[in-house]
């Protein structure tokens, strides 16, 4: 759909309170546009805590029940949209929980396919191997992608594969990923509403980025290992 | 006192932690060092950055939502009584 003028001003902090005041005041339009802004974002989080797409979408609109019934006590500290996505956190938490309970054994490996401890994050192969000259040294670097600045016509380009390669993170590394870098979270943010600590919280998010450059690189370089 | 240096295999796992500010003074001292000689891994670090920048444009790409979903959310932010806060 079009970007309402509601959507694209939406970011600015005045227009933050103005839209606060009509979602407050009743304002249909103004919640229609923060639900097209937000869901589909929120639906992929979800994602990567529940089992399903159909759970996901519950998750979502419980959230958005949540949001409606918050309103009125919100005092407006964080963002509309933080707020929104701490409170999909918890939910999708409670009912990743809920589901792991009621389902069985199997269902656990879900949450231990993070590759914390995994191996290098860029293919040996493409150093130099070890009893050579510089070894450990780029044997096969990796070239420019564009001459500054970046032409932006890649930019919806660069979208697709980076979405692509997100969604296809380990859980926990999608969540880190998503909301340190999508949603523009504090490293603090992420490992309060994860509980994961400093360290796990950086491994993960080494991890899930460099899957998305490694995209990116084979995007613009097909052909070249990555 | 000699400066420390890291190999490129070295460089590209500890990139996060330097963007991050989690390095002790050495470690970081020897990433600065290895960039100001190793264009490849300068540019790794760009590629990087490019990646960042680019998941946070995600942000703008809003997917839409079903026709369905949006009328049920409105009908319930409609039901709303705004004067006391209800149940569901």
């Amino acid at each position: 759909m079009v970007a309402s003028p509601v959507v694209q001003q939406v970011d600015a902090e005045t227009a933050e309170s103005d839209l606060l005041a009509r979602l407050r005041a009743g304002d249909e339009r103004a919640f229609s546009a923060l639900v097209n802004r937000d869901h589909s974002s929120m639906v992929r989080l979800a994602r990567t805590f529940v089992a399903s797409q159909a759970v996901a979408e519950e998750v979502a609109q419980e959230t958005w029940l949540a949001v409606i019934r918050g309103l009125p006590g919100f005092e407006g500290r964080s963002t509309l949209r933080t707020w929104t996505m701490s409170i999909l956190v918890r939910t999708a938490r409670n009912r990743a929980a809920r589901e792991r309970r009621s389902l069985p054994f199997s269902a656990l490996a879900y949450a231990h396919d993070d590759d914390i401890d995994g191996g290098p994050t860029v293919n040996p192969s493409r150093f130099r191997p070890v009893g050579e000259p510089y070894a450990g040294f780029w044997a096969a670097p990796p070239h420019r992608w564009w001459s500054d600045p970046e032409p932006r016509a890649l930019a919806a380009e660069t979208g697709h594969i980076v979405q692509a390669a997100l969604d296809a993170l380990p859980p926990v590394q999608a969540q880190v990923v998503q909301l340190r870098d999508v949603e523009g979270w504090s490293a603090a943010e992420v490992c309060d509403a994860l509980e994961l600590t400093q360290a796990n919280q950086r491994v993960l998010l080494h991890r899930g980025r460099a899957k998305l450059r490694a995209a990116l690189e084979e995007h613009f370089e097909q052909g070249v290992q990555s | 006192m000699s400066p420390h240096d890291v190999t490129c295999a070295e460089f590209v796992e500890l990139v996060t932690d330097y963007l991050e500010d989690a390095l002790d003074e050495e470690q970081r001292t020897a990433l600065e060092f290895h960039m100001t000689y190793c264009t490849p891994c300068v540019v790794y670090l760009d590629q990087y950055r490019s990646a960042i920048t680019a998941a946070a444009r995600l942000r703008e790409e809003a997917g839409g939502v079903p026709d369905q979903v949006l009328r049920g959310l409105v009908e319930a932010f409609r039901a709303v009584d705004r004067d006391k806060p209800t149940d569901n």
